[in-house]
């Protein structure tokens, strides 16, 4: 039987893995990509909450409501974050991190 | 509530307002409708002298703790005073018509005249400090508006100035005098703190204070020492202004609101000190100044200060009565003088320097004999006003503090002295210029103003007279030494100064101190200079270095140095800025967690 201890370890390595893909990835898509596991692994750590956090017997579910509006935004930051990198693919033909450096002193 | 008093006051107003609005075109029209103004007060003020005392008022302002009410407060005091300023006031509108009969601005002149009347009016009626306030403050930039009548002549331009800021000064003293009373009585109504003010057992400081504070209004409208420096000049304005505002009327308000409050006084030893000295000394020095100049309307000007300066050290005394009687005679026969000064400079071509006059009896007598009248009466001869008027305030003088007995004496021996030069100079021996050598008498409507004003002189120092307009007044017995002395002091006075400049074509003493007036106003422009331009370096400093270099430049520096140090943080590479968020947040989780 896993215990909340494993869900939340699960939970930690996925964020790191993500936000270790945002540090060190060049490619802008796979960034988004490392951005969206960064997500998912706070909404598991979330309904792991959910699951041993009972209440009457029954699961604490304001946690997987709030599970669902993250997969909603999430979705909606999806639409509007490729649409950002396709626009400014066309602009300048790359999506490297490193190319994209004009904002600054 | 009467409506005499309303008509007395609002008649000049209205003449003023019609003719500054509709006829200000038609000279003539504008001339008539102000002195019908005046007259009407004049026969109102008649009815009210023979009526009984009353008080009246309405509520204007209404704060709950504080009230101002505007009201009227006849008396003795107030009946006297109304006769003698639309009285006199009249006689010198009616003179105006003659000597403004050439100038272009008559109707503003006349539109002047009623807005004065209607604020010196105001003074007498007030039956509380801010009302008095109101109009005293009207009474200033009345005179403001006749002195500078000729505006188009920097000098008189220059002297209606000096005349505003210099009564600024005393007033800022009076309003602040008057808040002083307000806050440790609670009302400002004449009546009510006749009756209150000596049972508040205020501190003697605190009543001194308060007392000197309301001086200090005097002391400006009644030009003593050391604000007495705009008078001589007030002297550009029309010669009837003159005898209006800065003899008869204007500048006996300071005295008229002493005698009013003397309540104020009474009760302070000390206040009544400063108020006795402040009078002599403004006094002799006029009385020294007046002896060396050479303007008929300065030398006259210079009198009027030393007269105001004896009623105020009458007020000193602690006879106002007296003060109020010298002030009574005194409004008759300086208008007098100031008119008839108006009707030579009128004849002579607006020659005021009187060494340039002479021999001017046969051309014009009644001037002459007119102008001899008030001479005497203002030097004190027997049994004219001015001889009355000056025992009461001699004979207290003598019975209270012999030395201020002595140095009145001196005034008045000066008076004497320089009223008889001002006469021989003036009048006898032969013409000493072609205007005067062709001067003509003056027309009817100005030399029967003077004919009127030289009854008064004459005949108002009566003891019978005296005591129909001051039933209350004889506590001080006029005393034989007195006498004695204020005759010897005339006689002495009059034969010095005939036996000294008769004949003489050029004045035969010269004491530059006098003539220059004690230096004082050039003292005064100096320490004006020396303060404003220690005043501006300190705000220049200021300016430059707290205001621009501090807050200005300082905040602008802050700014830019902050911006200029964080704009080393944007390097445009996005990992960074997501490495360096990551680090905050664990940063914060750290602290939050494990830090405590």
């Amino acid at each position: 039987m896993a215990t909340l201890n494993d869900y939340l370890l699960a939970s930690g390595l996925l964020f790191t893995v993500g936000f270790a893909g945002v540090l060190l990835r060049r490619n802008l898509i796979v960034i988004f990509m490392a951005l969206e596991l960064m997500l998912n692994a706070a909404n598991l750590s979330l309904v792991g909450f959910s699951r041993f956090h009972t209440q009457a017997g029954l699961p604490d579910y304001n946690a997987q409501v709030l599970v669902f509006f993250i997969i909603t935004v999430a979705a909606a930051e999806v639409a509007v974050g490729l649409a950002v990198i396709v626009a400014l693919y066309r602009a300048k033909q790359t999506t490297h991190i490193e190319d994209l450096n004009s904002l600054k002193f | 509530m009467n409506s005499a008093p309303w008509i007395i006051l609002f008649s000049p107003l209205v003449a003023a307002a019609l003719i500054a609005v509709a006829t200000q075109p038609f000279k003539k029209l504008s001339s008539y409708l102000s002195v019908a103004a005046v007259a009407i007060s004049f026969l109102f003020s008649l009815t009210l002298f023979g009526g009984p005392d009353q008080d009246g008022s309405f509520n204007w302002i209404d704060l709950g703790v504080f009230q101002v009410r505007l009201g009227y407060l006849i008396d003795g005091f107030s009946k006297m005073m109304l006769l003698v300023v639309t009285g006199v006031g009249f006689l010198i509108h009616v003179y105006s018509i003659g000597y403004m009969h050439d100038d272009r601005g008559r109707s503003r002149y006349f539109a002047g005249l009623s807005l004065f009347m209607f604020s010196m009016l105001g003074i007498v009626l007030a039956n509380n400090f801010i009302m008095m306030f109101i109009f005293w403050e009207l009474v200033g930039v009345s005179s403001y508006i006749l002195i500078g009548h000729w505006f188009d002549r920097p000098s008189a331009a220059d002297a209606a100035n000096k005349a505003l800021i210099v009564n600024r000064i005393g007033d800022f003293g009076f309003m602040l005098g008057i808040l002083m009373v307000w806050s440790a009585s609670g009302t400002v109504m004449f009546g009510e703190l006749s009756s209150k003010w000596s049972t508040l057992g205020l501190g003697a400081t605190y009543a001194t204070i308060a007392a000197l504070m309301i001086f200090c209004g005097a002391v400006g409208k009644s030009a003593q020492f050391p604000l007495h420096v705009w008078l001589p000049d007030a002297m550009e304005g029309p010669t009837p202004v003159s005898a209006l505002i800065h003899a008869a009327t204007m500048v006996a308000a300071g005295v008229y609101m002493l005698a009013r409050v003397y309540f104020l006084f009474a009760g302070s030893a000390a206040a009544l000190t400063v108020v006795l000295w402040i009078g002599l000394i403004t006094s002799l020095l006029a009385a020294l100044m007046a002896t060396q100049q050479s303007d008929i309307k300065r030398v006259l000007a210079y009198s009027t200060l030393s007269q105001l300066g004896l009623m105020v050290s009458a007020i000193g005394l602690g006879v106002p009565v007296s003060a109020l009687f010298h002030l009574f005679t005194h409004a008759f026969f300086k208008a007098l003088l100031f008119l008839g000064a108006g009707s030579v400079i009128h004849s002579l071509h607006n020659e005021q320097n009187m060494w340039q006059m002479g021999g001017l009896r046969r051309k014009m007598p009644l001037t002459f004999w007119t102008f001899l009248i008030g001479t005497l009466a203002l030097s004190g001869c027997p049994p004219l006003a001015g001889f009355w008027s000056k025992d009461g305030i001699v004979a207290a003088a003598f019975a209270h503090n012999g030395f201020a007995g002595l140095v009145i004496s001196v005034i008045n021996f000066f008076t004497a002295f320089y009223m008889m030069r001002l006469f021989v100079v003036s009048f006898l021996g032969t013409a000493r210029s072609e205007a005067a050598d062709h001067a003509h008498e003056s027309p009817p409507v100005m030399t029967v103003p003077l004919v009127l004003l030289a009854i008064p002189s004459l005949i108002a120092g009566f003891p019978p007279i005296e005591h129909i307009f001051f039933p209350n007044a004889g506590a001080e017995e006029p005393s034989i030494g007195a006498i004695a002395v204020s005759l010897a002091v005339f006689i002495g006075g009059i034969a010095a100064g005939f036996v000294l400049y008769r004949g003489k074509t050029s004045d035969p003493v010269s004491v530059p101190l006098f003539a220059n007036r004690f230096y004082i106003d050039q003292f005064y422009s100096v320490l004006v200079k020396w303060t404003q331009d220690a005043l501006a370096r300190v705000a220049a400093f200021i300016d430059r270095w707290v205001i621009d270099g501090g807050i200005v430049r300082g905040l602008g520096g802050t700014t830019w140095g902050f911006g200029f140090a964080l704009r080393f943080l944007q390097i445009g590479n996005l990992q960074a800025y997501a490495f360096l968020f990551g680090f905050g947040v664990v940063l914060l989780l750290y602290l939050i967690l494990f830090a405590t």
